[in-house]
């Protein structure tokens, strides 16, 4: 691993004098955590012999119904033979990757994508080739032309990686009638979409957006989360996928980690049974709604010409786009001076390209200091413009 | 002589510099530890002050990186307290931590140091950076070397090889201070030389060669464990090493420093010895040169570590 500037500079964000906007962490001080320490208590004192213990490497056949009704909340039917249990999203994402990719494969990945995708990709040594974007998420014209580009140059694409759901880090949502074009494209070309899906149950406006993997069993290998809907420090996450696939997965995690954790397992199961999660997820999305509001109000106030930002409907994050000329890499250690902290784009695409963007999220800050710290970043940006006037455009670091 | 109780390791901060010093905290505090000395981890909050005062420890080890530990800040207030610690008095580490008024006492002192020039973020604006930047090369020339004025571990320093890159080392260089010390690149051989006085007066540590991949001994080579590769003792002639023990001990004295700093040299092609700088916190990580030199000169870290606080601590007496 090497040590890095930017990581660094996250070391100091850490600190409570800094209002970060960097870290995507949900706000788990808003469960009812009495309820949930009496809970587990009696989790332990009642089943703690299977608590304790290990468990098939599938996971506990109980959570996986469990997770069925969840994913029926967004219109998904899925047997709980097809869901395996995993360490959070991440590591379903990492045994996807391990099954599929071999070194120089493509995998082809929103423009921008989420960092911890495009770390897994990397671990495999993967060509990540992005596609465009717009205000209504991926476009399926931009993917069935990379599509027909790379097959030209007898490229080998393993599959399509996609959060089109309130998407990380660039907070918009697959358009509705974008959704059955993505899926057509990819069938055409006979390729696997991983839809990852850890924000869907926190939409602000209306009912959930129905997934991918609600319109097709097949050709989709779906990856969703407890992570924001419950605990993220628990790591249950969950992967829905063909028989064949899911037989890979299996085997895969078994020799990852032998079985997740049945503690983290059965205190899920226990909290899906026992505690009124419908309404904390609903809890949750009021409160990320007020600070999405806040974070909105703040950005239109404050915020110099030349940036624009999108308007999340959900989720956690506003990606928002600097003037041109200024490189957010370059510019952090000037927001961390100014305590602010957010994360630069460059680590969203896998050629570090993105200097143009920021992620802001503001899951885990009061909004009170949302409206602070965007307030100090317009500073910092400001100063920013005023050091690039100076110096006209200076070629970024990297490029 | 005072019995050391328990003694406090400052480290953390608020400087980019966050993490590499509370590496080099823990660092500090395994080795005393290993030398029976109760070492407490403690960062620079607002609970310090109610700490300090409400538990006083033996004696006070600074190793807080950047502006707060290192230009002199910290230790005033450590002084307002009277908590003895180890190191150099604010107003020697005010001038230590501004390189370029180092490179002037060192001047004066007889050393040799890069032709430079110090300009702040102002200049630029009220004069025009194009016109500055031409100015600085027209005098200087290229390669150059810039690097914040005040601050360390090679944050915000690049090098230049046209007036392009100038432009775009200065801006880097801004993101971690508002001046920027420009000077004349020197190539050669890399080297870092410890000082350290346990009672009997300044004396050079082993000098420790830095090889550093590609040349560029930045953030990353500095503190990624196996990416650079370093020799203690350097590999240099006999009078060559002489001459940069020389020059470290003459930049400690000469800065007015106490205890412990580190000097930044490069020796080049001719043999010739240039300062670039002094650090009154040096690191203490575990790929960190001063460590590296104690060892070399069969110097057990931790013993030295407590030898210092000892004398902080008889100091106050």
């Amino acid at each position: 691993m090497v040590a890095s500037e930017i990581r660094a500079l996250f070391a100091v964000a850490s600190r409570p004098e800094i209002v970060s906007l960097a870290g995507g962490s949900p706000f788990v001080s808003a469960l009812p955590l009495d309820a949930v320490g009496d809970m587990v208590g009696s989790l332990i004192a009642s089943r703690g012999h299977d608590a304790l213990q290990y468990c098939a490497a599938v996971g506990d056949p109980t959570l996986r119904e469990q997770i069925c009704e969840v994913m029926a909340l967004e219109g998904i039917t899925a047997h709980p033979d097809e869901v395996v249990v995993t360490v959070g999203s991440q590591q379903a994402l990492d045994l996807v990757t391990r099954i599929f990719v071999d070194p120089g494969d493509v995998v082809l990945a929103e423009a921008p994508s989420y960092v911890g995708a495009l770390g897994a990709f990397a671990a495999y040594q993967a060509d990540v080739v992005h596609i465009a974007m717009d205000e209504s998420g991926l476009i399926p014209e931009a993917l069935a032309a990379a599509i027909g580009r790379l097959t030209a140059e007898g490229r080998r694409i393993k599959f399509l990686y996609t959060v089109p759901t309130y998407h990380n880090p660039a907070g918009v949502t697959m358009a509705e009638s974008r959704r059955l074009e993505v899926l057509r494209v990819c069938e055409r070309a006979g390729l696997l979409v991983v839809e990852d899906n850890p924000y869907g149950l926190l939409g602000f406006d209306g009912d959930p957006m129905r997934p991918l993997r609600a319109r097709t069993r097949d050709g989709v290998v779906y990856l969703g989360s407890f992570s924001k809907t419950i605990a993220a420090g628990l790591r249950v996450g969950w992967a829905v996928a063909p028989p064949g696939v899911r037989d890979k997965l299996v085997l895969a995690a078994e020799s990852a980690v032998l079985c997740p954790a049945s503690f983290a397992q059965l205190t899920v199961r226990e909290y899906l049974s026992t505690q009124p999660w419908r309404e904390q997820i609903k809890a949750f999305r009021e409160l990320y709604r007020a600070r999405r509001d806040a974070m909105l109000a703040a950005l239109a106030a404050t915020m110099p010409a030349g940036c624009d930002w999108t308007r999340p409907a959900g989720g956690f994050f506003v990606w928002l786009r600097l003037p041109e000329g200024i490189d957010s890499k370059a510019m952090l250690p000037r927001a961390v001076s100014a305590r602010v902290a957010y994360v630069p784009g460059t680590g969203f695409f896998a050629d570090g390209s993105g200097g143009g963007h920021a992620r802001l999220s503001y899951s885990l800050p009061h909004p009170d200091q949302i409206t602070e710290g965007v307030r100090r970043l317009a500073g910092v940006i400001d100063a920013e413009l005023a050091l690039r006037e100076e110096f006209g455009p200076v070629q970024r670091r990297g490029d | 002589m005072t019995e050391l109780d328990y003694v406090v390791v400052l480290a953390g901060g608020l400087s980019p510099e966050r993490e590499i010093s509370l590496r080099s905290g823990e660092q500090v505090c395994g080795a005393l530890s290993e030398v029976g000395v109760q070492a407490v981890l403690a960062d620079t909050d607002s609970t310090l002050l109610s700490r300090l005062r409400s538990d006083p420890p033996s004696a006070v080890f600074p190793v807080i990186h950047g502006a707060p530990g290192e230009d002199g800040s910290v230790r005033e207030v450590l002084g307002l307290l009277g908590a003895p610690y180890v190191g150099s008095r604010p107003a020697a580490c005010r001038m230590a931590f501004d390189k370029s008024a180092a490179k002037v006492l060192a001047a004066a002192a007889g050393l040799c140091t890069p032709a430079a020039v110090t300009l702040p973020r102002e200049t630029f604006h009220d004069l025009g950076a194009t016109a500055v930047i031409d100015l600085i090369i027209g005098r200087l020339g290229v390669p150059l070397f810039v690097k914040p004025s005040r601050g360390g571990s090679a944050l915000g320093a690049s090098a230049a090889h046209s007036a392009a890159d100038l432009a775009t080392a200065i801006v880097g260089c801004f993101g971690y201070g508002d001046t920027a010390l420009i000077e004349r690149l020197v190539s050669g051989t890399e080297i870092a030389v410890g000082v350290i006085d346990l009672g009997d007066g300044p004396r050079a540590l082993p000098p420790v060669e830095i090889v550093a991949p590609g040349g560029t001994y930045d953030y990353a080579a500095r503190y990624t464990a196996g990416e650079t590769e370093f020799y203690a003792p350097a590999r240099l002639p006999a009078a060559t090493a002489e001459e940069v023990a020389r020059v470290a001990v003459t930049a400690h004295t000469a800065l007015g420093l106490r205890d412990i700093s580190r000097t930044d040299l490069i020796v080049d092609a001719a043999g010739a010895v240039h300062f670039l700088e002094v650090n009154v916190a040096p690191g203490m990580t575990s790929t960190s040169t001063l460590p590296m030199a104690m060892r070399a000169a069969s110097l057990d870290p931790g013993s030295c570590y407590a030898a210092l606080l000892q004398r902080a601590a008889d100091r106050e007496r």
